[in-house]
């Protein structure tokens, strides 16, 4: 089985190609998609491959560009649209939640939105402001939409597969602070990796560490730092919407203690949902408070502080050794 | 008649591209100090914008917008304000704000990261809008406000010729219509949207024209030539404050330009831009034509030019230098003003950080 060696970026720009390539209902377009490849070259070359009737630049309106896809989605394709930055998400944001997360429901499964709307999310790469925002709770709190979040180039590349063949509509936020972080062998072939399920990375017996996204590499460290003290277990989400909560519930059961690590802001934020979650299902289990390791309560600020918003290892062992030691 | 009634497909000019008056124009009335200010700022507004190109290089800046091509636009239409008028800018418009009262080091603080270049107390300037668009209905806002309150100062609105594709450009410019608002909407038609030409951003033939939709006049002026900027911003900013009979206040102005740059220091033109092109606006170039026509009416000659030059490099060397020798923000600063007070859960949160800072190394916690 050939296979290539590619970033997290890469291995979205070979994803897209291979679903371009196998069906001729999915088109991909957005903001600079076309010639330019993208501003992070995520659809490089796709263009020149497949032309302008499948891969286009459309004028700079996000309500647009979503609200468009809403239409040929009822009709029957399978659109790919790009918000450039999720932080310019929000004039498409009526369209998202009024309407691609509620045809079918409204229309009583008569019209559906297989659509994938791919964003680069997340600070850390020293970008201007309104381009580093963590706002996955936005999307998990709408019941219609699937949220999905890779952590690995080859995960990226089934994810995505599987999204866009998903009949719903996915919101596929790319943590572009790992896009070129690292690589990892990716099959050339079309695979799926399936939405809802969460990935163990490292398993252990003391603690279970949930997360997703960028903050998957640090927990990872943490994990290493402490190892022969603590031992870690990590868990990768993957998809936030549907939650695998089977696997966390699971992992639990085993550690009996849990902390959630997220780069969003900690009010509203996804880890209130596991904490609350594991209180519901596996409370008997509970050996202490599920813990907390997120950005703050405060806007993403300019990249002069952007480090010291976002946890890092030192943090995330410190969130670690006060749940082991509670 | 003012320039301001005419077709919007008919661009105003005063100064061809040799800096000779083109028949039948007028020259602003400005004095000769004045003619000097406007050459003097826009080639201030020339160098600060390659400095901060080669300080982003340098990686003594983050990513950075430039704005090259565009100073005849952007110093010619702020000089039409009073100080009491509002400026609402883009991301790109450093050397309009400059014009307006921002100082220098204000904008590079910003643009180095920090917080508090964002702090334009005493200036009726907004605070750079980085969501396309969206500023514009900020300015109508304004306007609204100025009017209920019996104030008569004036809004200008910068934004982009991709800017006329969201819905906020349609929705502020609708409302100016309708309540008739004190704002002048100026977009910089600088021809490409990052990678988008602007032929693939409207169907419409000229900007401009899109003003007819909302009921206010819509004006194209050559935005390479300050002059005309000048005459047209001038005159749409008087017509906001004190409109003659059954004149609407309000108007869009499409000021056709180009941004000889890249789109921001993350971008690289030559992907989607020809060489051509560029240099075919190089030839437009503000300043030199500028010059040209000061230096033949004796306003300028290789003395006072060489004067400004050396001036413009030590105001612009001492506003990095100022902007560099500010300490950098501490991490209190990103708790600052999220609220008028400080709820109990972000001050604990400020803590929880301050308590970090002294048990690890900033080093061990910046390193990601
Ligand atoms: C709502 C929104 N969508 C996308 C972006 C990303 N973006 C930044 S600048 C830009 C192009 C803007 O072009 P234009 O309005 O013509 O202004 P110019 O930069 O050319 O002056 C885009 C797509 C953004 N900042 N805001």
């Amino acid at each position: 089985m050939s296979s290539q060696n590619l970033t997290l970026v890469q291995a979205v720009r070979d994803g897209l190609k291979g679903e371009l390539e196998r069906d001729d209902d999915v088109v991909v377009f957005g903001e600079d998609v076309g010639k330019n490849g993208g501003v992070f070259r995520a659809t490089q070359g796709l263009y020149d491959e497949f032309g302008e009737d499948r891969v286009f630049d459309t004028p700079l309106a996000e309500s647009g560009i979503v609200g468009t896809a809403v239409g040929m989605a009822a009709y029957g394709m399978k659109p790919v649209p790009e918000i450039q930055f999720s932080g310019f998400a929000y004039p498409a944001f009526d369209q998202i939640v009024s309407h691609a997360a509620r045809l079918r429901t409204r229309s009583r499964g008569r019209f559906t939105v297989p659509m994938t709307l791919r964003m680069p999310y997340g600070g850390g790469i020293r970008a201007p402001e309104h381009h580093s925002e963590s706002k996955e709770a936005f999307y998990t709190h709408e019941a219609g939409l699937k949220v999905v979040v890779p952590s690995t180039p080859r995960d990226t590349k089934g994810l995505l597969a599987a999204s866009i063949r998903d009949p719903d509509p996915v919101v596929f936020m790319e943590p572009k602070l790992i896009y070129r972080a690292f690589r990892e062998e990716v099959p050339d072939e079309t695979y799926t990796v399936e939405l809802g399920e969460a990935a163990v990375r490292r398993e252990g017996t003391d603690v279970s560490v949930f997360t997703w996204g960028a903050m998957t590499r640090p927990t990872l460290e943490a994990a290493e730092n402490l190892d022969g003290e603590v031992d870690v277990e990590v868990v990768d989400l993957r998809t936030l919407s549907p939650m695998d909560w089977d696997t966390i519930t699971e992992s639990f059961e085993k550690t009996g203690r849990a902390v959630v690590v997220h780069e969003a802001p900690k009010t509203g934020g996804l880890g209130a949902e596991i904490a609350a979650t594991i209180q519901e299902e596996a409370l008997l289990y509970q050996e202490a408070p599920v813990k907390r390791v997120t950005g703050f309560d405060t806007p993403f600020p300019l990249y002069a502080l952007e480090d010291y918003y976002m946890p890092e290892a030192a943090r995330i062992e410190d969130g670690i050794r006060e749940t082991v030691e509670f | 008649m003012s320039v301001l009634e005419r077709d919007p497909h008919e661009r105003v000019r005063v100064l061809d591209e040799d800096g000779q008056v083109v028949d039948g124009a007028t020259v602003p009335d400005l004095s000769e100090e004045e003619f000097v200010e406007m050459y003097r700022s826009m080639r201030l507004a020339r160098h600060f914008d390659q400095r901060a190109v080669s300080l982003q290089r340098q990686g003594r800046m983050g990513t950075y917008p430039p704005l090259s091509g565009q100073e005849g636009a952007q110093v010619a239409s702020a000089m039409a304000l009073g100080d009491e008028d509002w400026l609402v800018p883009s991301y790109r418009e450093h050397g309009a704000a400059y014009v307006h009262g921002l100082t220098l080091e204000g904008t590079l603080r910003y643009w180095m990261g920090d917080e508090r270049g964002n702090e334009l107390r005493d200036l009726r300037i907004f605070p750079v809008a980085v969501p396309i668009a969206s500023q514009i209905p900020h300015a109508t806002g304004l306007g609204m406000a100025a009017q209920h309150r019996g104030e008569d100062d004036v809004s200008i609105c910068y934004f982009g010729d991709g800017a006329t594709s969201e819905g906020d450009f349609h929705e502020g410019l609708n409302f100016a219509g309708v309540y008739d608002t004190p704002t002048v909407f100026f977009c910089n038609n600088n021809q490409w949207a990052i990678s988008v030409p602007r032929e693939k951003q409207t169907r419409s033939e000229t900007i401009a024209q899109k003003a007819v939709a909302y009921g206010m006049e819509g004006v194209q002026v050559d935005g390479m030539d300050p002059l005309a900027v000048y005459q047209v911003a001038t005159e749409a900013v008087e017509k906001a404050r004190n409109p003659e009979e059954g004149q609407l206040r309000p108007t869009l102005v499409e000021a056709v330009q180009y941004r000889f740059g890249a789109h921001t220091t993350a971008d690289d033109p030559s992907v989607y831009r020809e060489d051509e092109e560029v240099e075919e606006w190089k030839a437009k170039d503000p300043i030199p034509r500028l010059e040209r026509f000061l230096r033949d009416r004796g306003v300028l000659d290789d003395e006072r030019v060489a004067a400004i030059t050396e001036s413009v490099e030590d105001e612009v060397a001492s506003a990095i230098e100022t902007a560099e020798g500010f300490e950098r923000p501490g991490p209190d600063t990103m708790f600052e003003h999220v609220y008028a007070e400080m709820p109990k859960r972000l001050e604990e949160q400020r803590a929880y950080l301050r308590r970090l800072r002294e048990e690890h190394d900033d080093d061990e916690l910046l390193e990601h």
